[in-house]
């Protein structure tokens, strides 16, 4: 199995050689490797790649990656897109250590290589494109929660477990942008520890202890497809609205079904969009340095901090009028 | 004997809801306990299961992996033919636990590895096996049919079929354990296997049973389980299998075998289903929840292991003896000598 793995992916690597041989000279050729082929968010990040070729014109894109998530899998297809001499490689990597001295050795031959996603080691790579920050994160989800209280009322906040370290950052983001959402009471804290039942029985709890709670914010997509079936067993669909990060394939339901009006993740076709803007202006002789910037198109810019990295934008907000169009992505 | 342990827990299941609707006066209204029932539903169907292999005195720790997998196979059934009929589907869902329970009762009875050797095996395979047939992908709500996530809501004389599932196994338990010779067996393989078997009692086959009927109720509660959430994973119930031991234990089912009785393990489900429901509304700090919940078990298995502390049997009674000393003695001869 392994080795017609690696007869295909020669085979694949061959013929993009083939094809690549009749590219126009000038093009800047950039690849955008993704932890594996056949995976939803990344189909749809070369989506958004190819509609910053699309802008640019004179890009050509090689969508490439291994067929299992694997470091090693990603380490044969960065040496042959070294073989290919392609100006420039953005990666979301599947292991952050192990692929470091195969994009050192890219970067020795002259490709420009950033990490987007998944990061690999500094060493690694020119930049790291975050999809989003924790600040932004925190923002986002009482933003999500307060859009539909223009007159305020009480929210509540399922988190995962109490030790989780991303939820525990994102609540205390969210606490600190308090201020700026007045009416907007946060009345209790629970958490569901990323189980289904105890979930939903927070849930359930929270409307009962709370009788005038207006908003669940759940970020942590357990959570908030469990706190949404609550509310919707519990007849509060439309009075009680469950809000956070989720998965729009997850939540697709939730939404059809009025218990979520909102929720927030990143938006798979605009990093794509991002990291191949971000690559090219660095093939065009951008440097990546520190609190500098980087042109990102229409994303606006990336400023990075002293690691070299940056946060792409907000959290992409899906409701109603474009869930259809994500649910089966990712 | 354990009618009292029964009576008692009972009481300690009131006494708990008497506490908590102190400090939430709305949590003993009857639509509220009707809740706490509907809720405790699944975790009760999971006792009784467990109930049976306990008594034979072995230990099924696969459970939760078994109703995790058939509940994904019934979600990837729907998701892929939402015409299939809904009844078609629990029958299906009973089956195939029930060959997985099967599984695990042969290699107990053929093969005579220590039950719970076998099943902390199975535990991880169920659970890899859900792995191997999604790749870790989600069935999601919007990808089952309307119908599969309604049943177990649907109200028949104003109560969710989901409590009524419960109802029905705690019936079809009660009957089994009592009057049928097979449940009867059950009691007297755990209890004492070897006088079990001169009285012609098969114990293997005695607790292949029980692990298959075990594996037929994780499987029903698999599609009651992923139908009440509406989302099927690979870490669905994870750890619940403690829960179900948790039940059986503060219901007096004896680790040992051979002791325990139906309304027991209910209660004990009860017991553990009122306090998970109770701890979100009493407002308690979430760091202190756990290390409650802990405790509360901790101590109605105390209470529950000093009532089920068998007297010893004297068999010849000294006749001069300190007169103060042998009051509690000769007592416990007494008691020794009812129940036998």
């Amino acid at each position: 199995m392994k080795t017609t793995r690696r007869l295909w992916l020669a085979a694949a690597v061959s013929a993009g050689l083939i094809a690549s041989g009749s590219a126009q000279a000038e093009d800047v050729r950039i690849a955008l490797v993704v932890k594996a082929l056949g995976i939803g968010f990344f189909e749809a990040a070369a989506k958004g790649a190819e509609e910053a070729a699309a802008e640019l014109g004179d890009v050509e894109i090689i969508y490439t990656g291994p067929t299992d998530t694997t470091a090693e899998g990603q380490i044969e297809v960065i040496n042959s897109l070294i073989a290919q001499r392609v100006d420039a490689i953005a990666i979301s990597a599947n292991d952050p250590d192990a692929l470091v001295p195969a994009l050192k050795k890219a970067q020795d031959r002259g490709i420009k290589v950033i990490s987007w996603d998944s990061g690999v080691g500094a060493e690694g790579r020119s930049l790291h494109l975050n999809p989003s920050s924790n600040p932004l994160i925190g923002n986002m989800i009482i933003k999500l929660a307060a859009d539909h209280l223009p007159d305020g009322g009480e929210v509540a906040v399922l988190s995962a477990t109490t030790t989780s370290t991303n939820q525990n950052i994102w609540i205390e983001e969210m606490n600190k942008v308090m201020g700026d959402y007045p009416g907007i009471e946060v009345v209790s804290t629970v958490y569901g520890d990323d189980l289904a039942d105890k979930s939903y029985r927070e849930a359930q709890g929270l409307m009962t202890s709370h009788p005038n709670l207006a908003a669940i914010i759940a970020p942590t997509s357990v959570g908030i497809v469990a706190a949404a079936q609550a509310v919707s067993d519990a007849g509060k669909a439309g009075e009680v609205n469950v809000t956070g990060l989720g998965l729009p394939s997850e939540m697709a339901g939730h939404i059809e079904s009025g218990a979520s009006k909102s929720f927030a993740i990143w938006n798979p076709i605009d990093l794509g969009y991002s990291a191949t803007m971000i690559a090219y202006e660095l093939v065009k002789g951008a440097e990546a340095t520190a609190g500098g910037t980087i042109s990102m198109g229409r994303m606006g810019e990336l400023t990075l901090d002293d690691a070299l990295e940056g946060a792409m934008a907000d959290p992409f907000v899906y409701d109603a009028s474009n869930i259809d169009d994500f649910k089966d992505i990712f | 004997m354990s009618h009292s342990r029964d009576v008692l827990l009972g009481l300690a299941v009131i006494v708990l809801v008497g506490v908590v609707s102190l400090r939430f006066p709305g949590f003993a209204a009857p639509g509220s306990l009707a809740g706490v029932f509907n809720d405790s539903a699944i975790l009760i169907i999971l006792a009784l299961g467990q109930m049976a292999v306990i008594l034979t005195r072995c230990i099924d720790l696969s459970m939760a992996s078994n109703l995790a997998l058939v509940g994904m196979i019934t979600a990837m059934i729907n998701a892929s033919f939402p015409a299939f009929p809904i009844a078609g589907l629990i029958v299906l869902a009973i089956l195939i636990g029930g060959l997985l329970g099967g599984i695990n009762g042969l290699l107990v009875w053929k093969a005579g590895i220590p039950p719970i050797v076998v099943t902390l095996g199975t535990l991880t395979i169920f659970r890899g096996l859900i792995f191997v047939l999604t790749d870790g992908q989600w069935v999601n709500a919007h990808e089952m049919s309307a119908s599969y996530k309604a049943f177990p809501r649907a109200e028949f004389l104003s109560t969710p079929v989901l409590s009524w599932f419960a109802v029905l196994t705690i019936i079809g338990m009660a009957v089994f354990l009592t009057r049928a010779p097979a449940g009867r067996a059950m009691y007297a393989a755990g209890g004492n296997p070897n006088a079990a078997v001169y009285a012609g009692i098969d114990t293997g086959k005695t607790r292949a049973l029980a692990f298959v009927i075990a594996g037929g109720l994780a499987g029903l509660s698999g599609y009651l389980w992923v139908s009440r959430y509406a989302v099927a994973y690979v870490d669905v119930a994870g750890g619940f299998e403690l829960d179900v031991i948790a039940a059986c234990v503060i219901g007096g089912i004896s680790i040992a075998g051979g002791v325990g009785t139906v309304v027991g393990c209910v209660l004990g489900a009860l017991f553990l289903g009122v306090i998970k429901n109770a701890l979100p509304v009493v407002n308690i700090s979430p760091f202190w929840q756990l290390a409650i919940s802990g405790a509360a078990i901790i101590i109605a298995v105390i209470l529950n292991a000093r009532a089920e502390k068998r007297p010893g049997r004297l068999i010849l009674e000294r006749a001069v003896a300190a007169p103060v000393a042998n009051v509690s003695r000769s007592s416990a001869a007494q008691r020794g000598a009812d129940s036998a």
